[in-house]
């Protein structure tokens, strides 16, 4: 039996900068996890995975990551997806410092 | 130390303008990722979890002041101000952007540095004996043959799309500080009948299939060198199995197939190969060999040296663990720890390198090497510089005495930056680093290597750990497995599971208990935990890592 399809988001990391992002509900690319368009329907998501990787001279290695909604917008569900939209944890460098400025 | 000639740098210069052209390529959309993607790997050139990783090979681990200097500046340039120095002699840059890369290589190339091979499945960074060409115990240097080897497979048009990476390590010395037994190829030089020749050993790795490498010549001489090894890899080129990624590496071609029979193929291509080689590379060696002649070591007092040990007892702590013995006795190689308590093992910041560069050029002749073990060495210092030198790094942050300890913790990059990881490895280092440091037994408990690998691949060495911690994903959870009883040394062991797992809170009191298991069981202070471990095996430090079974067990 198919496993039943679990909330998704598309996210990349940023051509230039490496930086991790998220494409939105109108074909945006945010640096914020909140702001990514949560995809609840798996037709919906394989349509939005294509459009994301036409921008290929923008975004690179594009992927579906399990998110669930939260109070403010996609959360992720796994601690990988948690750093990722969070940065190291010996540091304070990567987004965790970038949302301070 | 090695110095490009005009070939060397005409060649990385061109090298570099082919990247350049490539990244515009890239970003004004005329490659795809699929066709960038190669060449950047090509060029050290990662996408990691945050942001691109650039891995900068140290050949054979060895730097000049002005090379450390160089990338001193690149970590403030165009990084955060740091840099990781990695289990393969490499130092990686953990945020680089990707227009600033070619300006990042150009400017490594200014100091006779690069990127090249250091991805890709291709002959990696040649690694050797950090200690080379310094240490007391040593046969011969090294290096210049690890040069050799460099020149050999960078660029080598044979090998530059081979089944898998391939790794080679070489050691001068019997004490193997190379790890030459979990390499593709391990080179230890021996002598045989007044002749310095190689032990050439094959198939070792760790990674998901730990191997200790096989000898599959117990003797190879300096002119057969080159082409047995070529006649090794391009066997393996043909033979290894390009259909599983996991079956690609060259220990499981041997494995699969048998010593014997890899030996067999080997020597009918080196008899091919051979005649080919026509001695040029041995003219090559032999200029390669005067770069390496030791620096003009200086005769002086070392009454000063022997008074500061007397007196001073932070001074002969330091010295007690962090000195190895040097091929003259006025001399000494000094371990710099960049393992501070609670630090991010193998990270030194930009004014740490400059420091470094700078100490090195005031007491080591301008000369410096980083270990698999992420350490800073100055492999040659007078010992009346050496209470100077210590001040000068206490007072940088760089004066831990905890070499060969609890806390000198090999670790992995892990989750925090690593795409490949599947749980963390640096902070678990951190905090057995601050724990013990609590305690304040670190001394007490002696040698004991712990190594940590955030994934399967094992970077952080985990199998020839004395205790070695892996991280998993365990349904979505951090869980770290404990291996105990592994040796790195000439005698590698892979050690052995101790059952399983434990959380990401449980891991450090888990390695705790262990220790101080340890503390209790053993016959006295000389006997290492790895001895203790073989004496008494397994079933003691299961007991201290897994009460609860031992109780329950009691009770029944």
């Amino acid at each position: 039996m198919a496993r039943k399809f679990t909330p998704k988001v598309v996210t990349a990391n940023h051509l230039l900068e490496g930086d991790v992002i998220y494409f939105t509900a109108d074909d945006r690319w945010t640096r914020n996890l909140c702001e990514a368009e949560l995809i609840e329907d798996e037709a919906h998501a394989d349509v939005r995975l294509l459009d994301a990787n036409r921008d290929q001279s923008i975004v690179v290695g594009v992927y579906l990551a399990d998110a669930i909604a939260g109070t403010n917008g996609p959360e992720p569900t796994h601690f990988r997806e948690d750093f990722r939209r969070t940065g190291p944890s010996n540091y304070f460098h990567g987004k965790q410092a970038e949302a301070k400025v | 130390m090695y110095k490009y000639n005009e070939f060397d740098a005409a060649f990385l210069a061109e090298r570099n303008a082919q990247f350049r052209a490539q990244v515009e390529r890239r970003i004004d959309g005329s490659l795809t990722e699929d066709e960038f993607r190669p060449l950047r790997l090509m060029n050290g050139l990662y996408l990691q979890l945050h942001a691109y990783m650039l891995r900068v090979a140290i050949p054979y681990g060895t730097l000049s002041s002005d090379q450390m200097r160089q990338l001193a500046l690149l970590a403030e340039k165009w990084d955060k101000g740091y840099g990781h120095f990695t289990t393969r002699q490499n130092i990686q840059y953990n945020w680089p952007k990707l227009p600033d890369v070619p300006d990042m290589l150009d400017a490594l190339g200014e100091v006779g540095l690069h990127a090249i091979q250091t991805s890709g499945n291709t002959i990696r960074n040649v690694t050797a004996d950090h200690f080379a060409g310094a240490a007391a115990d040593e046969l011969a240097d090294p290096r210049p043959v690890a040069e050799l080897l460099r020149q050999w497979s960078t660029d080598h048009p044979e090998f530059q799309f081979m089944p898998r990476k391939f790794k080679i390590a070489i050691t001068g010395s019997p004490n193997d500080r190379a790890v030459t037994k979990a390499h593709d190829i391990g080179l230890r030089m021996v002598e045989k009948d007044g002749q310095i020749g190689f032990e050439v050993i094959v198939g070792g790795g760790l990674g998901r299939t730990p191997m200790v490498g096989k000898v599959i010549n117990p003797f190879v001489t300096h002119e057969d060198l080159l082409p047995y090894l070529e006649a090794i890899v391009s066997v393996w080129n043909i033979e290894g199995r390009r259909d599983n990624k996991y079956k690609a590496r060259i220990k499981i071609t041997v494995h699969e197939q048998g010593l014997d029979t890899f030996r067999a193929k080997v020597e009918e291509r080196f008899a091919v190969l051979k005649p080919q080689f026509g001695g040029f590379d041995q003219k090559l060696l032999a200029e390669i060999e005067q770069h390496f002649l030791p620096p003009a070591f200086k005769n002086d007092e070392v009454a000063g040296y022997q008074t500061a040990y007397d007196n001073d007892p932070v001074f002969r702590s330091w010295i007690d663990t962090n000195i190895t013995a040097h091929k003259r006795d006025d001399h000494a190689i000094v371990t710099i720890s960049i393992k501070q308590h609670g630090k991010t093992p193998g990270d030194a910041s930009a004014e740490q390198m400059r420091l470094m560069a700078e100490l090195a050029d005031r007491f080591a002749y301008g000369e410096l090497r980083i270990s698999h073990e992420q350490n800073v060495i100055l492999p040659h210092v007078h010992k009346s510089g050496l209470p100077e030198l210590f001040k000068a790094l206490k007072a940088a942050d760089l004066g831990t005495a905890n070499v060969g300890l609890v806390s000198d913790i090999i670790a992995c990059p892990g989750m925090d930056y690593c795409a490949l990881a599947t749980a963390r490895s640096i902070p678990i280092a951190q905090q057995i680093a601050t724990r013990i440091e609590d305690l304040k037994i670190e001394h007490e408990v002696g040698e004991l290597k712990i190594k940590i690998s955030g994934c399967i691949n094992a970077c952080g060495h985990h199998h020839v750990g004395h205790i070695g911690i892996l991280g998993l994903d365990r349904a979505g959870v951090e869980n770290y497995q404990i291996t105990l009883g592994g040796d790195h040394t000439e005698n590698m062991v892979v050690g052995e599971r101790a059952g399983p797992g434990f959380s990401y809170d449980q891991i450090v009191p888990a390695i705790e208990r262990l220790i101080l298991a340890y503390l209790d069981l053993r016959t006295s202070a000389d006997e290492r935990f790895i001895d203790a471990y073989r004496r008494v095996g397994p079933a003691p430090f299961k007991a201290a890592l897994y009460p609860e079974a031992e109780a329950k067990a009691n009770a029944a």
